[in-house]
């Protein structure tokens, strides 16, 4: 007896990317006519919907926008970790009955409205606003510098060991035609270094691009996909927690919450680290993958400098890892986390073409947000 | 001179700022727990109860991390400056600025020392020892 509702991915795509001029309801529809479309479904299907970082009614403004009536909306704002959430939470929505086919999709055009600000975004009531604003740092980046300067400090990590990262993303994103640094040439370890400091010791390389972009997901039951045209990819396993929102409230700048919610997602699944054939984890500065590394539980405590050394992680390395570039060479449009699921998908159908992993059937997603603030895994598989 | 951006004390926060008009750090203990917490809060982030005290900080502090700012993310910065996160004696991690201190490196000891903000309030920066 097979599960008729297991909750499955059943279509998946970007929109436009890049510098696109357009609006971020425009991003979000047009991923969602291509993520439909690959699913062989349509807006008149959809009932669930989950979508965030649009305005402060994301949820309700995107189903006006694209003129449906959900029963069920998930609008949770978790910074880079919310794709992977809702992935985790339109399974459970999916697998209760509550929704048949749930629309997960983003839209960003930050790099277009020179929206970004150094600072970040500051709301005036919140603590921060009087305890940490005051005294300048970049956010997110001066965390996740704080977090790599710790790190260096207790495992003996090096800036040249951080720059491999970002070195193995361009390297994957040479093999990615839709990668906004697929012309741009590969880099090396020393061009990372030569970059400049931008909060000490992260240089502009090991930091993510800044670009526009859409991208959606269409869940339904593994009793519906089976009338559809693209092999369904079943959602094993997922795991959240959150941790922190101000710089100073951070439990352990290099042991973050990545551990608990890869734990939930490995439970889940009834599946180990050693069961991954291919790991999309976010990373929005070089450090960011480092400890999802450790925490996710592919090396040792302190060991993922070294582990992303001699080219492991990149092309043709024995742990293929964000094979679509990555935020740092591919896109990152203020939240990456549905990038990372898109590109899950595409590797276990075997869609990715010379960037392709063979007999991939087991991916891992794991979304970080805020400043380490977010975390949530989730496990994907195929049945070949 | 650009002031910093710092938002104005509210009423949870009042009487912590009030304090750093006299030069005095305040740190949140909590009766039931003994637990200690900063930034102030009406609750106790260990058991939830919600009675909570002051206690005057001594000032001595441990470096936890720190990262030089290069780019200005407000005109009131000028690059490059410490940004840090210190630990202090009695327990909790507050963000601040090192000034005055050379090279900065992690698990160094600092002691706090105070920049007078526009409005009466003094605003707590650490420096080396």
């Amino acid at each position: 007896v097979t599960d008729a509702r297991a909750p499955v991915i059943a279509g998946a795509a970007e929109g436009s990317l890049g510098v696109t001029g357009k609006t971020i309801l425009e991003l979000q529809a047009e991923a969602t006519v291509a993520a439909l479309d690959d699913a062989g479904l349509s807006l008149r299907d959809v009932d669930g919907l989950f979508t965030t970082g649009v305005s402060r009614f994301s949820g309700p403004q995107v189903a006006e926008y694209l003129g449906i009536l959900p029963t069920w909306i998930d609008a949770t704002m978790a910074g880079g970790a919310s794709y992977e959430m809702f992935v985790g939470h339109a399974a459970e929505a999916i697998r209760s009955g509550r929704c048949e086919v749930a629309l997960i999709s983003y839209g960003n055009n930050q790099r277009s409205a020179r929206s970004r600000k150094l600072g970040g975004v500051v709301d005036e009531h919140a603590p921060d606003a009087q305890f940490e604003m005051p005294y300048g740092p970049l956010s997110p980046i001066s965390l996740y510098a704080m977090a790599a300067q710790r790190h260096m400090h207790e495992f003996g990590t090096t800036s040249e060991q951080l720059a491999e990262v970002a070195v193995a993303a361009r390297a994957w994103a040479l093999r990615n035609p839709k990668a906004f640094k697929h012309d741009a040439g590969p880099i090396t370890v020393d061009d990372v270094l030569a970059s400049p400091l931008v909060s000490d010791p992260l240089h502009a390389l090991d930091c993510c691009l800044i670009t526009d972009a859409g991208g959606a997901i269409v869940m339904t039951t593994a009793e519906r996909a089976r009338d559809l045209p693209k092999p369904p990819i079943k959602v094993l396993g997922h795991g959240e927690t959150t941790t922190n929102v101000g710089m100073s409230q951070i439990p352990d700048l290099t042991a973050t919450g990545a551990r608990v919610a890869g734990e939930r997602a490995y439970a889940m699944a009834g599946l180990g680290p050693q069961d991954v054939d291919v790991a999309q984890l976010y990373d929005s500065f070089t450090i960011t993958v480092v400890l999802e590394l450790e925490a996710l539980g592919f090396c040792g405590r302190g060991e993922a400098g070294e582990f992303v050394t001699k080219g492991r992680v990149a092309p043709g390395g024995d742990f293929p890892m964000n094979t679509s570039g990555g935020g740092l060479s591919y896109t990152h449009p203020g939240i990456f986390g549905i990038f990372l699921l898109i590109e899950a998908v595409r590797q276990l159908r075997g869609e990715c073409g010379e960037r392709q992993v063979p007999n991939a059937r087991t991916a891992l997603c794991h979304g970080t947000g805020g400043i380490l603030s977010t975390h949530s895994t989730v496990i994907l598989g195929v049945d070949r | 001179v650009t002031e910093r951006p710092i938002a104005a004390a509210d009423h949870c926060t009042q009487e912590w700022w009030d304090a750093t008009r006299e030069e005095r750090f305040l740190v949140q203990r909590c009766v039931a727990c003994g637990t200690r917490q900063h930034y102030p809060r009406n609750i106790c982030t260990a058991c939830g109860a919600t009675e909570l005290v002051y206690d005057q900080a001594t000032g001595r502090a441990t470096v936890y991390s720190h990262t030089t700012v290069r780019r200005a993310p407000h005109p009131a910065f000028t690059p490059p400056y410490v940004v840090a996160l210190v630990r202090l004696e009695e327990g909790p991690v507050v963000l601040s600025n090192i000034v005055g201190a050379g090279q900065v490196r992690c698990d160094m000891p600092v002691r706090l020392v105070w920049e007078d903000l526009p409005d009466g309030r003094k605003l707590p920066l650490f420096t080396g020892e």
